[in-house]
């Protein structure tokens, strides 16, 4: 579903990413790892056609990014460290605006389900600004959801979240991977990733240092594996 | 293509409705052009007639910079929560989202005309319009023409640190042609209207500039929207 060849991205002189090569199957969720700095973000940036990589190849669903990138954006889901709302609207008012933006029909109903599934339905009607960080976190998972994409590039989704929201979050992706949606999760949370990831890929300084299974093993496999990789010198 | 209009009206109507729920720029845009009529007014007696020269200048210092309170505002309201990121990777046109911050702006440059040319010419007493089929078009022309470049180059300018200062700075070399022809044409339609020709010459001179300019953000307002 989503390849990558030979990515790089460069910003000041300086190497951000340094020859990504990732591939990832339909129906995936993968989780992301490394430490601050390591350019995570700036690789769900490249993918989420956002910036335009220095060199390298990306293709979703076998669509060439440099070419059919109209046709790629509609397939994804991305969401960022930024919540991309109108602070001043509310929360229907937003949803309405990214559903227009990605031309769906019957929205409104589609908006006000979404809500309710991140339990927010009390809230609405008022606007963004007033929300706390968590219910900021909640309509932005709703955004980037709206128009059903097939690839989700979500980045540390659950900061913020309590466990509750945490919980529907894990559940919202669960049931979307059912339905074939692949799922691309950058985190420093190891629990959620060993809950709900199959495969872990571990970034340091710009590069791909590990891409293991995670299927059937738990939250301490990941802390030691990680530990090992990261602080175990392998760069 | 009818997707670009329909993105278009989206992203204008999103504007405006933002506009209507925080009132911020267009207050400040219809404050500005009554305290520039006001101070216009006590500068020069209304009752005199050498006074009626001085409108044309003043609708035009109103809708120059009150316009570019606008165009100021109208990307780098989109920097919070990074919306601009948002709009670039959905599936809209570039063009299409230029062009909808271009028919928000018009239209709120349209209601500041609506409210404080009237409002100017009963503080200078003046009824006497040779043709106002002719003065709004001018208006209209020149608005349109000033507002399009104006929103290509607050895109161009909003990625920049000091976006506020840069943006007269590249629109007055820019717009200055539509500006004098409007000056002018607005002149002789007010005053002078046996030489309408002239006047219609210079709106013909405006329509030109602005087809042409237009045409050419269109096409490369892909360049200056990148993040
Ligand atoms: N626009 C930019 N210009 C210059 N350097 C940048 C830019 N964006 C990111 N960087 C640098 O690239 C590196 C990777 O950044 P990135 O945001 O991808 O890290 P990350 O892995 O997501 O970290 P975190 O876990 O803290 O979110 C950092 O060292 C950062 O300083
Ligand atoms: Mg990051």
């Amino acid at each position: 579903m989503i390849v990558a060849r030979k990515l790089t991205k460069q910003a000041d002189d300086k190497f951000i990413l340094r020859g990504i090569d990732l591939e990832i199957n339909k129906g995936e969720t993968v989780a992301i790892l490394g430490p601050n700095g390591a350019g995570k973000s700036t690789l769900l940036k490249v993918l989420a056609t956002l910036i335009k990589p220095t060199s390298g190849l990306v293709s979703i669903k076998g669509l060439e990014m440099k070419k059919s990138q109209h046709e790629i954006r509609k397939l994804l889901g991305y969401l960022p460290h930024s919540s991309f709302l109108y602070d001043h609207f509310t929360p229907l008012e937003n949803l309405v605006f990214y559903g227009a933006a990605y031309g769906m029909d019957h929205i409104e109903e589609k908006a006000v389900s979404l809500i309710s599934s991140v339990g927010l339905s009390f809230f609405l009607n008022e606007p963004v600004k007033n929300f706390s960080r968590g219910m900021v976190q909640r309509v932005a998972i709703a955004r980037a959801i709206i128009h059903d994409p097939e690839v989700l590039l979500l980045d540390e989704p659950h900061t913020g979240l309590d466990q509750g929201a945490a919980d529907t979050l894990n559940s919202v992706i669960l049931t979307m991977k059912e339905k074939g949606t692949t799922t691309l999760m950058v985190t420093h949370d190891f629990k959620q990733a060993a809950e709900i990831c199959e495969r872990a890929v571990v970034i340091k300084n710009g590069k791909l240092i590990a891409n293991f299974c995670l299927n059937g093993k738990d939250v301490n496999f990941l802390h030691s594996k990680y530990t090992e990789l990261v602080e175990g010198g392998a760069s | 293509m009818s997707g670009f209009f329909k993105n278009a009206f989206l992203i204008a109507k999103k504007d405006l409705y933002s506009e209507l729920r925080t009132r911020q720029v267009l207050g400040t845009m219809i404050i500005f052009s009554g305290l520039v009529i006001l101070v216009f007014s006590f500068a020069f007696d209304p009752a005199q007639n050498t006074t009626k020269a001085v409108i044309p200048g003043v609708i035009w210092v109103i809708i120059v910079f009150s316009g570019i309170l606008g165009l100021n505002r109208s990307f780098i309201s989109e920097q919070r929560n990074d919306t601009m990121q948002a709009l670039l990777i959905s599936p809209m046109d570039p063009s299409s989202i230029y062009f909808g911050k271009l028919l928000a702006n018009f239209t709120m440059i349209l209601i500041v005309e609506l409210v404080s040319v009237p409002f100017l010419f009963l503080l200078f007493d003046f009824h006497s319009i040779g043709s106002v089929g002719y003065f709004l078009l001018v208006l209209f022309l020149g608005s349109f023409g000033f507002i399009s470049i104006g929103t290509f180059l607050a895109a161009l300018a909003a990625n920049s640190k000091s976006s506020e200062m840069l943006l007269p700075l590249l629109l007055f070399p820019v717009t200055s042609p539509i500006l004098i022809g409007a000056v002018q044409a607005t002149k002789i339609i007010l005053s002078n209207i046996e030489k309408l020709p002239d006047a219609v010459a210079w709106m013909q001179l405006i329509g030109a500039y602005d087809v042409i300019f237009f045409v050419l953000c269109l096409i490369l307002v892909e360049y200056v929207m990148e993040v």
